[in-house]
C-alpha cells in the first residue's frame, strides 16, 4: 500500500473505468479481440490499482467474496456451460443460442452459452490474479 | 459417446468445485471421495465402451477433426482412465486421516480433483496442444499441492519441480510450434498420416528428440530425473502417493503415444535413444535407492528406475515388448501409490519416514508388515505377484530382440531391487525401535485405521489379483498393444472412414520397410 492522496483519488476513478472496460472487453470478445481472459485481467487490474491505494484489507471488504471462491465459482460456471448442451443431445461444449427479440426483422440479441463460459473464464482469471497479489501485499 | 469421454473429465472438475466452496468443514472431504468414486464409476463405463466398440472418439463442441479438440479412448488410454480411477479413489479415502484440517482449509481436496481431471484429460486427449494444456493443469496443481504447507523443504523442492517442468514445459510447446509448422496440423491421428509425408524428415527427427526431452522431464528419465527425490520425499503422504503413481506415468504415456502414433519415421534413431535412456534411467534410480536410508526417498528413485522398464518396452518396439511396457506401467501405478501409502501408516505409527528411527514394526504391526511385502515383492518382481509377469514380459521382449545386454541389465537392476527393499524391511520392519516405541496399529482410532488401511488393502488384492491371474491381463495388454502399433483403428476412429487416403498412404509405407 502506498500513502498518496493523488493516487487514492486518482482511484476511485480508474478503478470504476477499468471495471467498465474489462465488461466492455469480454463482450467484445466473441469476435473480436477480447473475451474472458482478458477482461478478467483487466477487471484484476481494477482491484489491484484498489489494493495499492488503499491496502490489502479494504480490497477484501469491497470484494465481498474471497477471491479464491469467485475463481471457482468461474470454473464451475465455465463447466456448466460445457455441460449445458446435453440438454441438447449435442456433444460437450458444443454451444446454444438464444435470440432475443425479433429474429426475422434482425432486430434481435443474440446470447450464447460461448458467452457464459466466457464470464466463467473472466471470473477464473479475476479470481485468481486477485488470490494472488492480495496474498502478496499482505505479505510484503 | 461424447459425455462417456468428457465425463472423466467433468466430473473431478465439478467435485474440485464444490470442495473448494466447503471446504471449511468436514463436507470436503467427503465431496472429494464421492467425486472420486463417481470418477471411478465414469472410467468403468469408458471401458466396457472400448472394449465394446473398439477405440472411440468425440469432437468437442462438434467442431469436426483435425480442427476441434478431439477426445479418444483407445484401450491404453482407457486402461490408464481406469487405473487414475482406482488410485484417485484409494488416495480420497486415504486423505481422510491423512490431511489435517489446515491443508483441507488451503483448499487440498480441491487441487487433488484438479490434479484428477489434468490427468485423465491427458490422456484422453487426441490433439497434442491440448496434451499441452493438461499438463499445465497438471503442473499447476501439483505445485499447489507439493508446497501446501508451506514447510521449507517443500518449498525447495517445489521450486526445482516447477524449474525444471517449466522447461520441459517450454520444449514441448516449441515442439509442438514446429510440429504444427511443418504439417499444419496438431490433431495425434492427423499427423500419423501427415508426417510421413514432410519435406524435411531430418528436422522431424530432431522435433522428436524435443518431444522426447519434453516428455522424459515429465516421467523422470536419466538424465533428466532430478527434480523427482528431490520433491517427492516432502509433502503430506497422501500427495506423496498420487504424485508417485501417476505423475511420472503421463510422461511414459505420452512418450509411449507420440512415440507410437507420431513419431515412428526414424525408428532406428529416436527408439535407440530411448533403449539407453531406458538402461541408464533403471541403473541409476536403483543405486540411488541402494543409497538412501529413507523410506519415502528410497521410494522415489524406485520410480525412476521402474520408469526405466516402461521407456525399455517402448524402446524396442516389438509388439511384445510394447505389451511389457503397458502391463508394466498398470501395474506400476498400483504398487507404488500403495508403497507410499504403508510408508505414511509407518510414519503415523513409528513416528518417522527416516529408517534409522523407526523400527519394531514388524513384531507390533505383523499386518502392515503383511500389506507391505505383497507391494514391495511385487515391485521387486517376485513370482507370482504382478512385477513378476511385467519384468517377464519384458526380459523375454528384450532377448527375442536379441539385446541381451539389456535384458541383463533388467535382471541385475531387479536384484539391486529386491535389495533396498530388505533394507526397508529389515530396518522398518525386522529391527527393535531405537527409541523403544512399540507401534501398534491399534494407536490408531477407528476411523482412522479405517481410512488409511482400507485402501492398501485394497491396492493389495488388485496386485494379487493381476498376479494369480496374469491372463486376462497380458490379454488385455496384447489388445492394446496392437492397437498402438497399428494405429489405423485410432486414426479411422477419429478422422472416419474418410480416412481412407491416409491409411492407404501408411499401408504403403510400412510395405516398403517389410519389403
Amino acid at each position: 500500500m502506498i500513502d498518496s492522496i493523488i493516487l487514492k483519488a486518482a482511484t476511485r476513478l480508474l478503478t470504476a473505468l477499468l471495471l467498465l472496460f474489462s465488461v466492455y472487453m469480454l463482450l467484445r470478445g466473441h469476435n473480436l479481440p477480447g473475451g474472458g481472459f482478458i477482461g478478467g485481467l483487466i477487471g484484476a487490474t481494477g482491484f489491484v490499482l484498489y489494493a495499492i491505494a488503499v491496502g490489502a484489507d479494504a480490497t477484501r471488504a469491497a470484494l465481498y467474496f474471497p477471491p479464491q471462491n469467485v475463481a471457482m465459482v468461474g470454473l464451475g460456471t465455465a463447466l456448466a456451460s460445457g455441460v449445458y448442451a446435453v440438454f441438447f443431445n449435442d456433444a460437450f461444449f458444443t454451444g446454444q443460442w438464444w435470440f432475443i427479440g425479433d429474429r426475422e426483422s434482425g432486430d434481435y440479441i443474440p446470447i450464447s452459452s460461448v458467452l457464459v463460459f466466457d464470464i466463467g473464464v473472466y471470473l477464473v482469471v479475476f479470481g485468481s490474479i486477485l488470490t494472488l497479489v492480495l496474498a502478496l501485499e499482505e505479505e510484503v | 459417446m461424447s459425455w462417456v469421454l468428457a465425463s472423466p473429465i467433468i466430473i473431478p472438475f465439478a467435485t474440485a468445485v464444490l470442495a473448494f466452496l466447503f471446504r471449511a468443514g468436514p463436507e470436503g472431504r467427503w465431496i472429494s471421495v464421492i467425486g472420486s468414486a463417481g470418477l471411478l464409476i465414469a472410467s468403468g463405463v469408458l471401458m466396457a465402451e472400448v472394449l465394446d466398440k473398439g477405440v472411440v472418439a468425440a469432437q468437442m463442441g462438434e467442431w469436426a477433426a483435425p480442427f476441434g479438440i478431439t477426445l479418444v479412448a483407445d484401450l491404453l488410454s482407457a486402461v490408464m482412465v481406469v487405473i487414475t480411477g482406482i488410485t484417485g479413489l484409494a488416495v480420497a479415502v486415504y486423505a481422510l486421516a491423512d490431511i489435517d484440517t489446515r491443508k483441507e482449509q488451503l483448499g487440498y481436496h480441491a487441487l487433488f480433483q484438479v490434479l484428477l481431471a489434468g490427468v485423465c484429460g491427458a490422456f484422453l486427449t487426441g490433439d497434442i496442444f491440448n496434451l499441452y494444456v493438461w499438463f499445465e493443469v497438471m503442473l499447476i496443481a501439483s505445485f499447489g499441492l507439493l508446497i501446501l504447507g508451506g514447510r521449507k523443504v517443500q518449498l525447495d523442492g517445489g521450486i526445482k519441480y516447477v524449474t525444471l517442468n517449466l522447461i520441459s514445459t517450454i520444449m514441448f510447446l516449441s515442439g509442438v510450434g514446429l510440429l504444427y509448422g511443418m504439417t499444419g496440423t496438431l490433431n495425434m491421428a492427423d499427423l500419423h498420416g501427415a508426417v510421413q509425408t514432410v519435406d524435411n524428415p531430418g528436422l522431424l527427427v530432431v522435433v522428436a528428440i524435443m518431444f522426447m526431452i519434453a516428455f522424459g522431464v515429465k516421467a523422470a528419465v536419466f538424465p533428466l530425473f532430478f527434480w523427482l527425490p528431490a520433491a517427492y520425499h516432502t509433502p503430506a503422504i497422501s500427495v506423496s502417493a498420487i504424485f508417485a503413481g501417476l505423475l511420472t506415468k503421463v510422461g511414459v504415456y505420452a512418450l509411449i503415444r507420440t512415440f507410437t502414433l507420431i513419431f515412428t519415421t526414424d525408428i532406428a534413431y529416436t527408439h535407440t535413444i530411448l533403449l539407453w535412456v531406458a538402461a541408464f534411467t533403471m541403473v541409476t534410480g536403483v543405486l540411488g535407492a541402494a543409497a538412501m536410508n529413507d523410506f519415502r526417498r528410497i521410494l522415489s528413485f524406485h520410480i525412476i528406475s521402474q520408469i526405466g522398464y516402461m521407456i525399455l518396452g517402448l524402446a524396442l518396439f516389438t509388439p511384445l515388448a510394447i505389451v511389457g511396457a503397458v502391463f508394466y506401467l498398470v501395474h506400476h501405478i498400483i504398487v507404488k501409490a500403495n508403497l507410499f501409502l504403508v510408508a505414511g501408516v509407518a510414519r503415523r505409527i513409528a513416528g518417522s519416514t527416516e529408517l534409522d528411527r523407526i523400527g519394531g514394526l514388524y513384531t507390533y504391526a505383523p499386518f502392515l508388515g503383511l500389506l507391505f511385502l505383497i507391494p514391495a515383492f511385487s515391485l521387486a518382481g517376485f513370482p507370482p505377484l504382478s512385477g513378476f509377469w511385467a519384468k517377464y514380459v519384458l526380459v523375454k521382449a528384450s532377448l527375442d530382440a536379441e539385446v541381451y545386454w539389456v535384458a541383463a541389465v533388467a535382471l541385475v537392476v531387479g536384484l539391486l531391487t529386491i535389495y533396498s527393499m530388505t533394507k526397508i524391511w529389515g530396518n522398518a520392519f525386522w529391527k527393535p525401535h531405537p527409541a523403544g516405541a512399540t507401534p501398534r496399529l491399534s494407536d490408531m482410532t477407528g476411523l482412522e485405521r479405517s481410512a488409511l488401511l482400507t485402501p492398501i488393502a485394497a491396492l493389495a488384492i488388485l496386485t494379487c489379483i493381476i498376479g494369480f491371474f496374469p491372463q486376462p491381463f497380458v490379454d488385455f495388454a496384447t489388445r492394446s498393444a496392437e492397437q498402438l502399433l497399428d494405429p489405423t483403428a485410432y486414426v479411422t476412429a477419429v478422422l472416419g472412414p474418410d480416412a481412407m487416403p491416409v491409411v492407404e498412404a501408411d499401408g504403403l509405407a510400412e510395405g516398403e520397410v517389410t519389403e
